[in-house]
């Protein structure tokens, strides 16, 4: 298990990021060849290519980039803090929650990009309130197996009262909440893009800040403790920064499983577990791989357009299956 | 050591004497009492832990040694009496703060991610450099000579979950040495070692308090071990500190025969140590123990 050197590694993550925004811009039902693309960004060329970039590709590219950056944050993050490497934002239950928040909001008739993210923050919170109630049951000392379970528990709950919301609500923008909540980064635009960072930029900056103490805390919260760090108060700001970006991520795209799954953890093999490192890279990975994701999405069945929460999926449960299999051989072993 | 001021104990050095003993820890008239437990988990406890000190808290499973502990760093709130950590009250110590003059190598870590020995030890330094700072070349010489000091200096870029139980140990007794603490802490640091790294962890202990003039504070099952390394032995039985001095006279056959509800005989060896022997008895003559 050798690590890439610096270089590298920060070469590897320029290239990928940059054939990401490639693949994102070209890829769609327009065709643009890569002169056209470039005229256009350029401020240049047809008029109508012009719009189909600034106004369609490039928000699109750019909120793909922010959305998948996000959840990889919050995936490393949680994946430390509750030390189980199956973590993520969506087996924890926080995307549940947002959705549920956000639909509540949609239902009340707040569905402006800046309330929404707002009422998806205050499900997450109370989706990992109950979670870590539940998993507390067990005992005084948390088991982040069960925590797992019942985040893939509380998720479902969260689904069942949205399936319920929607039935009894009026028909107009049911139809568009339910398209929203299988996952998409299409028709949001720059304002989305604006909203998305705004609340995001918070959330990054208490993680960035908490990164060595995440370090600490995948000791275990003891030894963590005993080498300085105010366990409590790091816990505290790491679960609401998770359950920020989350909200943000969802209110603006809908529910995308696994992101914060697979990236962290092809960065965890390519380059080790020190989280100041690993949450920048987990950012432009993550957003590389939800650009690509969404091409691949809006390409393979066109016209018709997949969710891309399709695609993260099969790429992020079979990882998780190996995953799985690989922690309970370690358990027996 | 750092080049922080090292109050009392630094001064009479400078001034020609020999070095006046500081009290790092200090518990007196101790009572704690958990929610929901029937009687308190430790009662009226005193006892003290100074530089240069190596003292071994000893006792039977349950007794509150743990909880004395606990008290001790801070962790569990007192009903009644103090603990101080260098004259500071215990809870009181924000844990960055602590974590600069009191090491503590715990009984139970698993590290959840495969890292090095380098990056364990290194781990040391946060309540030095805090969340941002880039660790320094201060840093790296702490680091280093913590690393020289637990022998581990040759182990540096391997898995620590290659290591064995003895090295993983002097792991991480290098990473508490490298907060460039005061005081040590260990909590039965040598449950699952066999005889020769259960010895060489207590001659590096000795070794620190001895020459680094260390405050070393160990809970141990290991009587006899713990009897041939400590300056003193307190005995935690019920809640209470029962005996608290030399081990040759703390290991006496009647009163450790009654904390430990075992008959035990006592020993003096060639070097004046004291070693106690538990007795053969059939298990039906057990006063006081119902048959489950």
């Amino acid at each position: 298990m050798r690590r890439l050197p610096t270089g590298t590694f920060v070469l590897l993550l320029a290239v990928a990021w940059l054939a990401a925004a490639l693949i994102g811009l070209v890829s769609g039902g327009a065709r643009l060849g890569l002169g056209d693309l470039l005229q256009a960004l350029g401020g240049r060329g047809d008029e109508t290519a012009r719009g189909i970039v600034w106004s369609v590709r490039l928000p699109r590219v750019a909120l793909g980039f922010l959305v998948g950056g996000v959840l990889a944050v919050a995936g490393a993050a949680l994946q430390a803090l509750v030390r189980n490497p199956l973590a993520d934002p969506y087996l924890l239950g926080l995307s549940g929650g947002s959705g549920l928040g956000a639909v509540l909001a949609i239902a009340l008739g707040l569905e402006s990009a800046w309330a929404l993210p707002a009422a998806a923050f205050i499900g997450s919170l109370v989706a990992i309130a109950v979670v870590y109630r539940l998993a507390l049951v067990a005992g005084s000392t948390l088991d982040s197996r069960i925590l797992l379970l019942a985040g893939v528990v509380v998720g479902a709950f969260a689904g069942a009262l949205v399936s319920g919301i929607l039935a009894v609500a009026e028909a107009t923008g049911v139809r568009s909440a339910m398209l929203w909540l299988m996952g998409g980064l299409g028709g949001v635009g720059w304002a989305g893009v604006a909203a998305l960072a705004a609340y995001a930029a918070p959330g990054l900056a208490v993680l960035a800040r908490e990164s060595r103490a995440l370090n600490l805390l995948s000791l275990g919260e003891e030894p963590a403790r005993y080498l300085g760090t105010d366990v409590g108060r790091s816990k505290r700001r790491v679960y609401i920064a998770a359950s920020l970006l989350t909200a943000a991520a969802v209110a603006s795209s809908g529910i995308i499983g696994f992101v914060g799954l697979a990236v962290p953890h092809a960065v965890r093999i390519l380059r080790g577990h020190d989280h100041r490192g690993l949450l920048p890279s987990a950012f432009v990975l993550g957003g590389a791989f939800l650009v690509v994701a969404d091409a691949v999405a809006r390409t393979v069945v066109a016209p018709i357009e997949l969710p891309v929460g399709v695609i993260t999926a099969l790429v992020g449960v079979p990882l998780f299956a190996v995953l799985l299999r690989r922690s309970v051989r370690r358990a027996a072993a | 050591m750092s080049v922080q001021d090292r109050s009392a104990e630094d001064l009479a050095t400078a001034a020609g004497g020999a070095p006046v003993p500081t009290d790092v820890f200090v518990l007196e008239r101790a009572t704690v009492r958990y929610p929901g437990a029937s009687g308190p988990a430790l009662e009226g406890a005193s006892f003290r832990v100074r530089t240069g000190e190596c003292v071994a808290l000893v006792g039977p499973n349950g007794a509150g040694k743990t909880t004395a502990l606990r008290a001790l760093l801070g962790l569990t709130p007192l009903v009644s009496g103090r603990a101080e950590v260098l004259g500071r009250p215990s809870a009181g110590w924000a844990r960055e703060a602590l974590a600069r003059e009191v090491g503590v190598v715990a009984q139970r870590e698993e590290p959840v991610f495969p890292i090095t020995v380098l990056e364990a030890v290194e781990m040391g330094r946060y309540a030095h450099a805090g969340p941002w700072r880039a660790l320094d070349t201060r840093d790296r010489d702490a680091v280093a000579r913590a690393m020289a000091r637990a022998d581990v200096a040759a182990l540096e870029d391997r898995w620590v979950e290659t290591l064995s139980g003895g090295e993983w140990q002097r792991v991480r007794v290098a990473r508490a040495l490298a907060q460039e603490p005061r005081a040590l802490v260990l909590d039965e640091p040598t449950a699952s070692l066999d005889l020769s790294h259960e010895m060489q962890l207590f001659e590096l202990i000795a070794d620190l308090v001895r020459h680094d003039r260390l405050a070393a504070l160990i809970v141990s099952h290991h009587l006899n071990v713990a009897a041939r390394f400590a300056d003193r032995l307190v005995v935690v039985a019920g809640g209470r500190v029962v005996a608290d001095a030399a081990p040759d006279v703390v290991l006496e056959a009647a009163r450790m025969s009654e904390v430990f509800a075992w008959p035990v005989a006592v020993q003096r060896l060639g070097d004046g140590a004291v070693q106690l022997y538990p007795e053969r008895q059939p298990l039906s003559s057990i006063p006081g123990e119902p048959t489950r």
